[in-house]
C-alpha cells in the first residue's frame, strides 16, 4: 500500500503574538500553526489568557507584539475583496430591508481583484497589517466567531430568519425567497423548529439560541471558525447535543476551529489537538488524546488529575 | 509457512521505552517499557502476552498516538517509503489515525446521546463516504455482532458492558484499517460474540490487514494468534518474538 497523504496546509500562521494588560495578565509569546480540517483546541482555567489570545487571532484585538498570518490557498477568491463598501452592506440587516430588495442575487464574479496592497504574493493575509474595512470584511465573511454568550453573536430584536441571512445579504445575496430558504435549511440543520423563522431570538431559550448563533455563523462557509467556550453556559443535558451537532457540522462543512474551552470533557469530543495555557503562556501542546492520557507539564498533570468524573 | 514472512513488515517497533514522570507525587519516575522491539507483517496477528500491568496496553496506546514517544522508533512501512510515528508532526496523526491505525479500546469515549450507529459508521463518514452505505455498513456489523436492532438508535451510554463492547468493535472494525490494534476486545464477551470477533479477525488478516492485539482468554488467543509476543516482568528482557508458530 502507499503512504498515505498526511501533509495538510497552514491556515493561520500565529507568530510570537504578546497582548499584556498588565504583567502576567494576557498572553505571552504564543507560536502556533492551524492546518487545514483541524480542530485546536486551547484550554487553561480563567485567567490563563486564552480568551485575550482568541480575540487576537480573530481580529478584535491588535497584539503588542508578533503577527497572525492567514493562509489563503492561492487560487480561491478572497470574499472580502468583494465588498467595497463594508458599512454599506453591514446597513441590510433588518428583515424589512431584505423584504425590500427583491432584484435577483447579485452575480458574485469570483474573480480575484488584484491591486497594489496586495498583502504578499503567497495570497497570504497579515491580520493587522491589512487595513481595518479589509479586517472587518474577512471575518464577516470568511472566518465565523461563536460568542460564548449567544446574546453577543445575535441581533436580539431581529428574526432569527434575518439573523441567518445577514452574512448572505453582506456578500450580496438579495434574493428574499432563497435567503428564507436558506435560514430554514440551517435551522433544520441545527435541529430548530424553521416554523419558527420569524420568531425574535429572545424568545428562545439559551441552548436554542446558541444553535441559532452557529447557523448564522456557518451559513456563509466559513473556512475558520473561532469558538469562546460555546457549550459554557448550557445545561448538561443540552451540551451533548450541540457537540454532537458541532462535530457534524466540522465534519461536512470541512472546517478549521479554534476552539476556546476550560471543559477537558468537551476538549477531548471535539478537539484533534491542545494547547495548555498558564498565565498568558503555552505550557504544553500535543494531540488531545497526548495531554489528557500522557500530560507532561506539571501544570497539565494537575489540571487533567483534578478532573471530577462522575 | 505464512506468504508475507519474507516481504516487508507493515511495522517495525525498535528498543521502545516508556516511564510516566509524576510530578505531583513528588516527581517520581515509574519504567513500564524498556528495550521493547517487534516486527508486524501484513495478515497477520501478533499477540502481546504477560500479566496485567506489564506495558501491552501502554504499546498499543503508543503506537496508536495516545502516549507520548520519548525514546526509541516505531516504523509503519509502505511501498514507497516509510513513516516515523516518533517524529510525526501532531497534525498528521489525524490522517493517519483515519487512514492507517485503528484502535478498539477497552471501553467506549464517545459524545453522550449520540445513537449507536451513528457512533458506528463515524469512522466512515471521517473519510467522505456515503451516509447510506456507511449506515448500512454499520448496521450489517451491529447484527453479527447480535446487538438488537432496538438499540441502534439509542445512545450506548445505558447499555450493559458486553453491549458497549461489541459497539467498540464494529466501530473499530468498520474502517478495515491497514493496522489494527486490539485491546481486550472480547473480555466481556460471550462465546458465541467471541466467535464473531475471531471471525472479524480471520477476514481481517485475509484483507491484508495488520493486527497487534491483547487478549486474555487463552481460547481466543489460540484461534487469532500467528504469533505471541511475551512482555516480561524484568521490563528488559522483553524483547525479541518468539518464533513460536501457534496454527
Amino acid at each position: 500500500m502507499k503512504k498515505p497523504a498526511l501533509e495538510r496546509p497552514v491556515l493561520l500562521d500565529v507568530q510570537d503574538i504578546t497582548r499584556l494588560y498588565g504583567p502576567g495578565k494576557g498572553c505571552e509569546e504564543i507560536d502556533f500553526r492551524l492546518h487545514a480540517g483541524e480542530v485546536l483546541g486551547i484550554v487553561g482555567e480563567s485567567g490563563s489568557g486564552k480568551s485575550t489570545l482568541l480575540r487576537v487571532l480573530s481580529g478584535l484585538e491588535a497584539p503588542d507584539a508578533g503577527r497572525v498570518i492567514y493562509r489563503r490557498l492561492s487560487n480561491e477568491p478572497e470574499a472580502a475583496r468583494q465588498v467595497n463598501e463594508p458599512e454599506a452592506a453591514r446597513q441590510v440587516n433588518e428583515p424589512e430591508a431584505a423584504r425590500q430588495v427583491n432584484e435577483p442575487e447579485a452575480a458574485r464574479s469570483g474573480q480575484h481583484v488584484v491591486d497594489d496592497d496586495e498583502a504578499t504574493s503567497d495570497f497570504d493575509l497579515d491580520l493587522y497589517a491589512i487595513g481595518e474595512a479589509r479586517r472587518r470584511a474577512l471575518l464577516r465573511l470568511e472566518w465565523g466567531l461563536v460568542h460564548q454568550n449567544p446574546r453577543d453573536g445575535l441581533r436580539m430584536g431581529v428574526s432569527a430568519g434575518a439573523n441567518i441571512g445577514e452574512r448572505l445579504m453582506a456578500q450580496g445575496q438579495r434574493h428574499y425567497g432563497r435567503l428564507r430558504e436558506t435560514g430554514q435549511e440551517w435551522m433544520r440543520q441545527v435541529e430548530l423548529d424553521p416554523g419558527r423563522i420569524d420568531d425574535a431570538p429572545r424568545t428562545f431559550s439559551g441552548g436554542m439560541q446558541q444553535r441559532l448563533q452557529i447557523a448564522r455563523t456557518l451559513v456563509t462557509r466559513p473556512r475558520l471558525v473561532f469558538m469562546d467556550e460555546p457549550t459554557g453556559g448550557l445545561d448538561v443535558s443540552v451540551q451533548a447535543r450541540l457537540l454532537d451537532m458541532l462535530r457534524t457540522l466540522v465534519r461536512q462543512l470541512g472546517l478549521s476551529v479554534v476552539l476556546v474551552t476550560h471543559d477537558l470533557a468537551v476538549a477531548r469530543l471535539l478537539a484533534h489537538r491542545l494547547l495548555v495555557m498558564r498565565r498568558g503562556r503555552v505550557v504544553e501542546t500535543g494531540l488531545t488524546d497526548q495531554i489528557l492520557d500522557d500530560p507532561q507539564h506539571a501544570y497539565t498533570q494537575l489540571l487533567v488529575s483534578s478532573v471530577l468524573t462522575p | 509457512m505464512h506468504s508475507t514472512t519474507n516481504a516487508q513488515p507493515r511495522l517495525t517497533v525498535e528498543a521502545l521505552q516508556k516511564s510516566f514522570l509524576l510530578h505531583g507525587q513528588g516527581g517520581i519516575e515509574i519504567d513500564v517499557m524498556r528495550d521493547l522491539s517487534l516486527t508486524l507483517h501484513a495478515g497477520e496477528c501478533l499477540v502481546l502476552a504477560g500479566r496485567s500491568g506489564i506495558g501491552k496496553s501502554t504499546l498499543l496506546k503508543m503506537l496508536y498516538g495516545d502516549y507520548r514517544i520519548h525514546q526509541g522508533r516505531i516504523r509503519l512501512h509502505f511501498d514507497d517509503g516509510e513513516l516515523e510515528l516518533e517524529s510525526l508532526p501532531a497534525y498528521a496523526w489525524h490522517g493517519l489515525r483515519r487512514d492507517v491505525i485503528g484502535y478498539v479500546s477497552q471501553f467506549l469515549r464517545v459524545v453522550p446521546r449520540v445513537a449507536t450507529v451513528d457512533v458506528v459508521m463515524e469512522p466512515l463518514l471521517a473519510r467522505g463516504a456515503d451516509e447510506h452505505q456507511s449506515r448500512q455498513r454499520a448496521e450489517t456489523l451491529l447484527a453479527r455482532l447480535n446487538l438488537p436492532e432496538r438499540l441502534w438508535q439509542l445512545p450506548p451510554g445505558t447499555f450493559s458492558g458486553g453491549e458497549q463492547q461489541r459497539v467498540n468493535i464494529a466501530r473499530g472494525f468498520i474502517g478495515e484499517h491497514p493496522l489494527l490494534l486490539l485491546d481486550e476486545p472480547t473480555a466481556s464477551l460471550d462465546a458465541a460474540n467471541r466467535d464473531v470477533v475471531v471471525a472479524l479477525i480471520s477476514e481481517a488478516k485475509a484483507r491484508g490487514s495488520a493486527l497487534l492485539g491483547i487478549f486474555h482468554d487463552e481460547e481466543v488467543r489460540n484461534r487469532v494468534a500467528d504469533r505471541l509476543l511475551p512482555l516480561d516482568g524484568s521490563l528488559g528482557a522483553c524483547a525479541a518474538d518468539t518464533q513460536e508458530n501457534l496454527s
